[in-house]
């Protein structure tokens, strides 16, 4: 497409097929401990690719 | 939803609802605004006009646009996802409520969070490991955090958590425990740096950037300045470290300049950043005002800008991975606090999290109680980006997942108000993370071969 270029597709609604596992790290816990941005984490199952 | 801003030259356009994310030139941009769903095929003549384009290439930008929205990736409906409920899988244990430092800012009174100066035993942190290890079930991956005041004074209990946790990872039916800990860095000497390299999946580090800034807060109990002090050991711990690390900062109304604190952070060769707002009441005289944020923003798009492209130096704030972030299901949820997460005081006291320690509206009961109170633990579980109202139309709840309930609290007096500073902070730092993550993703593999 000429106008709008695609960088990342419709990721958040695929990931809602997988349920939640809550296998993942608990997002204060990694830096921080003031804030909760959870979007800088990583999925535990998409690590084990 | 949709928002769309600009930079580096890159029109970005962030599709909430479905996580997509678009470049657009500027006539699509210009587009964007007048479109009203359920979308129409055909760009109409008075959109082209109001955007002073061709009508041709008008039509032409705007069928590209309807096409992403037939797809799902532009104008995307908002999904109605209720989060599994959570079990518990992370504990911060306070080992010690007592501290070497004395910093202006400390939320926790400078290390004693208003009560006395003590340490955890081992039996009691024992306690909480077995706590863990029942209330989390089949999840397998648990957090320990070892937190404080300052949990090098506490170094014997920390050791013997570590042990007896480890010892019974295979008993336990396989669970697998990542330790954590973050420090002032006064108590570095070699052994205890090979030990927390040994053991600890992540140590956090506390530096606040140039020398003056450092020393202007994080002070001795004699009230000197400890920038030279815990330097030395902060340097010989990441030289000697091949796992995580964050040499955490944080910045306060007296520098809200503090990518030069990032920066200088940086050249003395750390590669794993993060510099933090102050948590304090309105009112105090470091605490950050709405004064504050045009220097605040400068500060982000300048560190953005400094760390952009190849610079081998990560900030903690702007790495964010557009293609294998968590699920939707944590980003309604975000920190679990009170029902994922818990935090554990010296003497045994369960609290929803480490900022609310002390809070005794807040008391969830203690460790040999064996459970999280459940009234306590229904109302942090309900704080989901769904409920509360302020997030629910915000274009950053699934990156956010609707904020700190700490600073929420503090700041509005409720745990579901709106931090409106932190949020205009979270909303700004998250713009120059995507921007970061689609600069680099625009120059790699073409867009449409990705999922
Ligand atoms: S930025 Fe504020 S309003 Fe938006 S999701 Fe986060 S806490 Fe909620
Ligand atoms: S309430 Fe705030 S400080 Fe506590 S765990 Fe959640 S994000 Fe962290």
């Amino acid at each position: 497409m000429k106008h709008i270029r695609t960088i990342s597709g419709a990721t958040l609604k695929q990931s809602a097929s997988g349920g939640g596992c809550g296998e993942c790290q608990t997002s204060c816990q990694s830096a921080c401990k003031t804030s909760c941005t959870v979007a800088n984490q990583r999925c535990e199952q998409k690590k084990k690719d | 939803m949709i928002h769309t801003f600009s930079g580096w030259g890159h029109h970005v356009v962030l599709d909430v609802e479905s996580g997509a994310v678009h470049l657009a030139d500027e006539l699509s941009l210009a587009l964007l605004p007048h479109i009203r769903l359920p979308m129409a095929p055909d760009c109409p003549p008075a959109v082209a006009r109001a955007a002073g384009a061709d009508p041709a290439e008008a039509d032409e930008a705007w069928r590209e646009l309807y096409t992403l929205y037939k797809q799902g990736l532009l104008f995307a409906p908002a999904a109605e996802l209720t989060p599994p409920t959570g079990r518990l899988k992370a504990l911060c244990l306070h080992v010690s409520h007592d501290c070497d430092l004395r910093c202006g800012y400390c939320f926790a009174h400078a290390g004693d969070y208003g009560g006395a100066r003590v340490t955890m035993d081992f039996d009691t942190a024992r306690t909480a490991v077995d706590l863990l290890v029942r209330l989390s079930g089949a999840r397998r991956n648990l957090e320990i955090d070892f937190f404080g005041g300052e949990p090098l004074l506490a170094l014997d209990t920390v050791r013997r958590t570590v042990e007896y946790a480890r010892a019974h990872e295979a008993e336990w039916g396989g669970k697998h425990f990542r330790f954590t800990l973050t420090t002032n860095g006064l108590g570095l000497d070699d052994e205890t740096i090979d030990f927390l390299n040994r053991e600890m999946d992540n140590v956090v580090l506390s530096l606040d950037g140039r020398p003056g800034v450092h020393d202007a807060l994080r002070r001795t109990a004699a009230g000197e300045g400890s920038y030279e002090k815990v330097l030395p050991g902060i340097r010989a711990l990441v030289e000697r470290r091949d796992r995580d690390y964050y040499v955490r900062g944080t910045f306060t109304a007296r520098n809200p300049d503090f990518a030069d604190d990032a920066l200088y952070l940086a050249s003395l060769g750390f590669k794993h950043l993060s510099m933090e707002p102050v948590v304090l009441p309105e009112g105090h005289p470091l605490a950050l005002r709405e004064e504050h944020l045009p220097a605040v923003f400068a500060a982000y798009d300048r560190l953005a800008g400094a760390l952009r492209g190849e610079s081998g130096v990560s900030f903690f704030h702007f790495r964010v991975d557009l293609t294998q972030g968590p699920c939707v299901y944590k980003r309604l949820r975000g920190c679990g606090a009170g029902f994922e997460y818990a935090a554990v005081t010296p003497e045994g006291d369960l609290y929803p999290c480490h900022q609310f320690v002390g809070r005794e509206a807040y008391r969830m009961g203690s460790v040999r109680e064996g459970r999280l109170d459940p009234a306590v633990a229904a109302r942090f579980a309900a704080l989901t980006v769904s409920n509360k109202p302020s997030c629910r139309d915000c274009w950053a709840k699934y990156f956010c997942s609707g904020g700190c309930a700490a600073a929420a609290l503090n700041m509005t007096g409720a745990l579901d108000g709106r931090y409106a500073l932190g949020c205009e902070m979270q909303k700004k730092r998250l713009e120059c993370a995507i921007l970061t993550a689609v600069d680099r993703m625009a120059g790699e593999a073409p867009a449409e071969a990705r999922p």
